[in-house]
């Protein structure tokens, strides 16, 4: 969809996901690296937990199918090289906390068409628009880490790092708006990505309990807050027999169906039916936006224990077969092997640089039924130096040689 | 100034996050955004989710729904009826984009299928966004995105590592969607202005939600490692926590990546003894004695404010931040440039929403316009769009059609 855009890559680990992003979409992006490589090609998980630049896993799921290139920005040489390359690029993305700040202006004068999106925990402006953060500090700052964890303990984060990819998927929707708005002007401009504000957008309805009511709304464990006016939680992470499960009280029509149906199965499979509570339960009149907490949890307990004779598999069959609301918590093996992801050619494999094939994620979404083919794996450091400069600036093979004993590629 | 979508008409149909969202970020950047509602079928976050006003539900009264909905126009059509149908099918043949997020096969039925609206359309561009996508064993199967974070592996990974899992705020998983469904339109959009090509994009949240899981799927395909939740650990960072500070419900989060970093920290602290233990010299050392590290620190944070841990820490260049309550997002000078923006609301007042979390300098994002009403707009949208007469817009009110 994208094969006329061509995208200059110098993002860091907490904006590659930009440049994935459109290089699934078909643009045609090159991963432009300091000489010896991204300092993110350190962040483990490594295949075969082997620490080696090649096999991060992290950076190698995050630069899939670009080309990749080093390039010393901090020389001469290397700055007149880059100069070049932006004459003829649609996108730069850029990382610049960590990396020297590129000046638009001065990249909008060699190319007026150019398109600068640039990445930061905190956008360009403001008071702390320098400042350092990583995914940790991004996720307090946004109001994300508030809202999880158990009450009287800590705030907790999701153990795969949130940010780097919330940012970057809003640059590459930035990037995208900005090629449009250049189809009408014929201009390139900046496009500035806060990370904060990217994941402010993870906090849902939270803030606004704040701007409406007055109200703060808390981290509550495994229940679900924010659902009643009577302040009621609900349990949604629940003990079965083998793990755990996701499954609330509902309103609207799916949920009083699910109750229902929950109900049936009850009266179905355990030999005395379902417990009196819920055989009378009048689940239309059942209203969680204004319902009690007493209620909540009498419902609660009298469902508790026929979850926790189930495994996770009889749970998700049994939902499944009744339309119900409710899943397995899963797990990484678990969706591996889940007939849903498999049924539409989700998982992808490709080769890599440490030998053999492996399977990962395909892109995001399908176009009229197709996805988008993963084209390459992530590049070793400087791989298409060669094809690169080649094919951009017409050096040669001697050019290059020449820039690699100069230390510039 | 020029809007990026300047002259581009969306029709969104559905509910909740997952479609609207992506339709306010249209709305923002200059689409003319058209949300075809019923009081019929009423949007779940119109009527179930609070907060709402004085907090008491009603239509017009809830906070999510301004929040997610600023700068669109309200239709309502009865889609149970032939001619509100056909009014909707009318709509769509003038306009560039459909977004809609119900329950596959639901479009169908309301003879809105992409079939048939890409013969009335030629250059349509429909996003189509649902749980687990169109196609597939359960692409019928109901489910709210609160759920399907725990499907999509999210919740295991979230809470400490003996304790049962904890929940993400919210939907979490539409949120990713929304990005993703926001990127596939824009992408077909520029296509389409070069190609002139329609196309229909299938979007499974799930699918969009593991795109953010990568690195664990990839160490399960490589190593046949397991993810688990971590509490605020970190593999090759040391100390990298949250700690609490002096009074209540005060954390700050902060995190050490190389040994270079850790001196400097123990000399921001005023080198107490306990810092300069040899054991704490090295990363790996951290790593090795990060409960007595982590001990150490939180006596360190206790009898300080937070904002005294985050200017003695951020004054040397450390990675430190507060943990941010909603009340502290409103306060916060960057979420002022880079998020919030105040609309007025005809019933909630003065109310705030988010602008899109990417800014365009030249052409930034339009943001001022409230959410619409239910059915705030059917009349001037029948009039301008559909060239429709008043005479001829009250009798398919008197027919029920505009319900």
């Amino acid at each position: 969809m994208l094969d006329d855009l061509r995208v200059l890559d110098l993002a860091d680990g907490s904006g590659s996901m930009c440049g994935r992003i459109l290089a699934d979409l078909g643009a045609d992006v090159i991963k432009l690296e300091p000489p010896g490589g991204d300092a993110a090609r350190r962040e483990p998980p490594y295949a075969s937990d082997v620490p080696d630049a090649d096999r991060s896993l992290t950076w190698f799921a995050a630069n899939l199918n670009k080309r990749g290139i080093t390039l010393d920005l901090e020389t001469d040489t290397g700055r007149a090289l880059f100069k070049r390359l932006v004459q003829t690029a649609d996108v730069v993305i850029q990382t610049p906390v960590s990396e020297r700040s590129l000046d638009y202006e001065e990249l909008s004068e060699i190319n007026p068409r150019l398109i600068l999106a640039t990445l930061t925990p905190y956008g360009l402006e403001g008071p702390l628009a320098d400042c350092a953060a990583s995914d940790l500090e991004v996720t307090a700052s946004s109001g994300c880490l508030w809202l999880s964890g158990e009450t009287g303990r800590p705030p907790v984060r999701t153990s795969v790092p949130q940010s780097p990819a919330w940012t970057g998927m809003y640059a590459a929707a930035g990037v995208l708006m900005a090629v449009l708005a250049r189809q009408q002007t014929g201009r390139g401009q900046q496009v500035d990505v806060s990370a904060q504000a990217a994941m402010l957008t993870a906090t849902s309805q939270a803030p606004i309990f704040w701007d409406l009511l007055g109200e703060e709304q808390h981290r509550s464990g495994p229940f679900l807050v924010g659902r009643s006016v009577t302040g009621a939680r609900f349990r949604n992470v629940w003990p079965c027999r083998d793990g755990y499960v996701t499954f609330a009280l509902y309103g609207g029509q799916a949920g009083r169906d699910t109750g229902r149906a929950l109900v049936a199965w009850m009266n179905e499979v355990l030999p005395d039916g379902a417990p009196d509570l819920l055989r009378t339960l009048d689940w239309d009149a059942l209203d969680v936006a204004t319902c009690a907490q007493e209620v909540v949890e009498q419902i609660e307990a009298a469902v508790a224990p026929f979850f926790l004779g189930l495994s996770k598999a009889e749970f998700f069959d049994g939902v499944s077969a009744r339309n119900m609301l409710g899943y397995p918590l899963s797990t990484v093996d678990e969706m591996a092997g889940d007939a849903q992801l498999a049924s539409r050619g989700f998982w992808q494999a490709i080769d890599t640089p440490w030998g053999g094939e492996l399977c990962l994620p395909g892109s995001f979404a399908l176009f009229d039924g197709e996805r988008p083919p993963l084209r390459r794996r992530a590049p070793r450091a400087g791989e298409h130096n060669l094809e690169v400069l080649g094919e951009q600036l017409g050096l040669g093979v001697d050019d290059v040689a020449t820039l690699r004993s100069a230390g510039v590629v | 100034m020029t809007s990026a979508l300047a002259g581009t008409r969306v029709v969104e149909l559905g509910g909740y996050a997952a479609g609207p969202v992506v339709g306010k970020y249209l709305a923002n950047y200059g689409a003319d955004v058209i949300r075809i509602e019923s009081r019929r079928r009423l949007d779940g976050f119109r009527t179930h989710y609070p907060p709402f006003q004085h907090n008491v539900p009603g239509v017009e009264r809830a906070g999510i729904f301004s929040y997610f909905n600023d700068g669109k126009r309200s239709i309502t059509l009865n889609l149970k009826t032939e001619r509100g149908q056909k009014l909707a099918r009318q709509l769509i043949e003038r306009s560039d984009v459909v977004v809609e997020n119900f329950t596959p096969g639901t479009m169908e039925r309301l003879g809105l299928g992409f079939a048939g609206l890409i013969e009335l359309n030629p250059c349509l561009v429909m996003l189509s966004t649902c749980n687990q996508g169109q196609t597939g064993p359960r692409a019928a199967q109901p489910g709210f995105g609160s759920q399907l974070t725990a499907l999509s592996g999210f919740t295991h990974l979230l809470g400490e590592p003996d304790r049962t899992p904890v929940l993400l705020y919210g939907p979490y998983i539409d949120y990713i969607a929304v990005g993703y469904g926001t990127i596939a339109v824009l992408a077909a959009l520029a296509q389409r202005r070069r190609t002139g090509r329609g196309v229909h994009i299938d979007l499974s949240q799930y699918e969009a939600g593991l795109q953010f899981l990568a690195p664990a799927m990839l160490d399960y395909f490589a190593n046949g490692r397991v993810a688990s939740r971590q509490a605020n650990r970190h593999p090759s960072a040391a100390p990298h926590g949250v700690y609490a500070c002096r009074g209540e419900e005060r954390w700050c989060a902060l995190s050490i990546w190389t040994d270079a970093e850790w001196r400097s920290f123990v000399s921001a602290i005023g080198a107490p003894a306990w810092a300069l233990y040899e054991r704490f010299n090295t990363v790996l050392g951290r790593k090795a004695h990060e409960v007595e590290l982590d001990a150490h620190i939180g006596e360190w944070t206790r009898d300080r404010s937070r904002e005294e841990v985050v200017a003695v820490l951020r004054e040397r260049g450390l990675r430190v931040a507060a943990v941010s309550s909603m009340a502290d997002l409103f306060a916060d000078p960057q979420l002022t440039l880079y998020a919030w923006r105040v609309v007025e609301h005809p019933v909630l007042g003065r109310v705030h929403v988010m602008a899109p979390p990417f800014l365009l300098r030249e052409t930034p994002p339009q943001v001022g316009r409230a959410a619409p009403l239910l059915g705030e707009h059917t009349r001037e949208i029948l009039h301008d769009v559909l060239g429709l007469k008043d005479t001829e817009i009250s009798a398919l009110q008197a027919e029920g059609v505009l319900d």
